[in-house]
């Protein structure tokens, strides 16, 4: 088992050296491709069954004592996680092949390597245990964003993707010197180590050193008010990119703030995360109101949706990071579907904005499907995953007697409903504009199609799922609550 | 942690700040560096105090420096360096595509602030775009302290908007 553990990060980093020299060999590339994606996706399955059945799984590289060496740790958390992040990125990259002959489409010959770099980045994010290789891994995944944000090279991308670029790299040095600070102060970069050694600081270096990566982390994840950077950057990338960043890379940072702030006991920066949640979800809401490109609003969705996450963490009760990581599971595949029938849209019809396109439920119907079924999952109605999700938190906020924040994210839900009827009232209904597709891509629309409907398959498999998986999150919470079993399984 | 390292370290992480919230992205490439070196710094102090090369003969001595922090800081300069050089090419890009290197607004951003006000107040566009400045809504707006900066990005936003 220990193997498949390094499988996961190795397959797709090799499987990208390998596709970068296929440059001319389109289905030799696309097949290699998929196939090393789902592969990935098997590898973190396997895994998964295999934790839940024999606990979780460490495989320490080149056989070096956890205090010397770097050591991936696959607990229940981490592949439940790694399972759901590299099944999207391979419905993604099945709908890049489709849009490949579309106008808007991203150069199949770039995006298949650097997704498969972000692929491999993103586990080892997922899987890493100590605090320098997840520098490593954050800086692997961004280094495979900057390049997919702006390799078609035009201004718009070069624009925001400047800013991205800027506000990221701060992020990453202000990791590296919180790295030397948590060195410093407890002579390890460990986690493991860490999670024995930081309860045991002085109160204050504590707050300090979480204060420290809740900025670090908070910027990766896009939280209030370290948000600015995501809607300015994602709508100017092509659909695909845009789709897997807002599904995956928030995300990540959204897991790796829920494992930090749980390991390292921080419990007393909860409260700080309830109105740090509060706000994200307000103001992102509020902006995604305040736009008229789907593009545009769905990246607002992404920084409100952020809220629900962070506030079933500032609980720190078993019920509410079980909620925290439910609503993770069921946003990665929503976000990234709301995305790519955006791009549908964007496809069809030559344009996002709201003001140009209309009547799509009538000409367009399967991607009213496609948009309508996560659309609704988003804004929480029962009964799909955001309902199940959203309830969770809720009712961990009524346990802990936490009424301000839960009020606060019911409020938030109803004006993401709101923003989605805007767009439904602008695309899919009123007078039909005509398709600005040409008839050649039709073979490409219907992949890129089949490609969505898998992703909003795996968006109901979440609601049709919810008692297992939910009594996994629970199990998951207790776990990353108590600590010990993920100290005690990387110490041995 | 010795006074020169602690001196060093806020010096080039204090330009470094300064040089970063520049409009121009050649002396945010400068910035990065001296940021980068910075944090390289001050992960070599967490290391503790200097002493013999720690792996050289296979022995350690109660004097060894810790080796740890060095392996560290070796492979985050690596990384500063491609990311250096990413960040020159983007620049070059830019210049190719407007011919300065100045990071600009979110065009899209301002035309909806812009829009906003005219809906409600009906006042005109400039004082809509000046009075977004002011609420610093976008990172960008935060950084600018190049006062240089204001009437280029200005014009430049101006024409994407026409």
């Amino acid at each position: 088992m220990t193997v498949v553990v390094g499988l996961a990060v190795v397959i797709p980093l090799l499987a990208a050296a390998v596709v970068l020299g296929l440059r001319h060999k389109a289905t030799v590339r696309d097949m290699l491709t998929l196939s090393a994606l789902a592969a990935t996706t098997a590898m973190a399955a396997a895994l998964l069954v295999g934790v839940d059945r024999d606990g979780t799984v460490v495989l320490r590289v080149g056989g070096w004592a956890p205090e010397l060496g770097i050591v991936l740790v696959a607990d229940l958390f981490a592949a439940l996680i790694l399972l759901v992040a590299s099944a999207t990125i391979l419905v993604v990259e099945l709908f890049a092949i489709g849009q490949r002959r579309t106008p808007a489409g991203a150069d199949p010959a770039v995006v298949s390597p650097i997704l498969l770099v972000l692929a491999g980045g993103v586990s080892l994010a997922i899987l890493t245990g100590d605090l320098f290789t997840l520098f490593v891994a954050f800086e692997l995944i961004l280094v495979a964003s900057y390049v997919l944000l702006t390799h078609q090279g035009r201004e718009a991308q070069i624009r925001s993707g400047m800013t991205y670029v800027v506000i990221n790299l701060l992020a990453s040095t202000l990791f590296l010197f919180g790295v030397a600070i948590v060195y410093s102060a407890t002579g390890t970069v460990n986690m493991a180590l860490l999670a024995e050694r930081i309860p045991e600081l002085p109160a204050a270096t504590q707050v300090g050193i979480g204060l420290w990566f809740l900025v670090v982390f908070g910027t990766k994840a896009a939280i209030f008010p370290l948000f600015s950077w995501l809607p300015d950057s994602y709508p100017t990338a092509p659909t695909t990119i845009t789709a897997v960043f807002a599904g995956l890379l928030t995300k990540i940072g959204v897991f790796v703030l829920i494992r930090f702030f749980t390991l390292m006991e921080l419990e007393q920066l909860g409260p700080l995360l309830l109105v740090i949640a509060g706000f994200t979800m307000i103001i992102g809401v509020a902006g995604a109101l305040a736009q008229d490109d789907v593009k545009r609003i769905l990246s607002f969705h992404v920084v409100s949706q952020i809220g629900y996450m962070i506030m079933g963490l500032g609980f720190f009760t078993v019920a509410g990071v079980a909620g925290a990581v439910l609503f993770l599971v069921h946003q990665i595949p929503v976000k990234t579907v709301m995305f790519l029938a955006g791009g549908l849209i964007e496809d069809d019809q030559g344009t996002s904005a709201l003001n140009k396109v209309g009547g799509l439920a009538t000409s367009k119907p399967v991607i009213a499907v496609l948009f309508a079924l996560p659309a609704l999952s988003l804004a929480g109605l029962p009964p799909f995953s955001g309902f199940i999700a959203k309830l969770a938190l809720v009712d961990a906020g009524m346990a802990t007697g936490a009424y301000v924040i839960v009020a606060v994210s019911l409020v938030a839900s109803i004006l993401t409903l709101l923003s989605i009827t805007k767009i439904w009232i602008g695309a899919f209904w009123g007078e039909v504009t005509p398709a600005a597709i040409p008839a050649s891509s039709r073979r490409s629309v219907t992949v890129m199609e089949s490609a969505a409907g898998l992703a909003v398959a795996g968006t109901i498999a979440v609601a049709v799922l919810a008692g297992p998986l939910w009594r996994m999150c629970e199990e998951i919470a207790a776990d990353l609550l108590v600590r010990a079993p993920y100290v005690t399984a990387v110490l041995g | 942690m010795s006074v020169a390292m602690i001196v060093a370290v806020a010096g080039l992480a204090a330009t470094g700040v300064f040089l970063v919230t520049s409009r121009s992205l050649s002396r945010i490439v400068l910035g990065f560096a001296l940021l980068g070196h910075a944090a390289v710094l001050g992960l070599l102090a967490s290391g503790g105090r200097a002493g013999d090369p720690p792996i050289v003969d296979g022995v350690v001595t109660a004097d060894s420096a810790n080796p740890l922090p060095q392996a560290l800081s070796l492979t985050a300069i690596v990384i500063s360096f491609g990311l250096t050089l990413y960040l020159l090419a983007l620049a070059r890009r830019q210049q190719m595509l407007t011919g300065d290197d100045l990071v600009e607004d979110d065009v899209e951003d301002r035309r909806i602030a812009a829009a906003e006000d005219e809906v409600s107040a009906a006042s005109d566009e400039t004082r809509a775009i000046e009075s977004h400045h002011e609420d610093g809504s976008g990172s960008e707006s935060d950084q600018r302290l190049d006062t240089v900066a204001d009437p280029i990005t200005e014009s430049s936003s101006g024409e994407v908007n026409r």
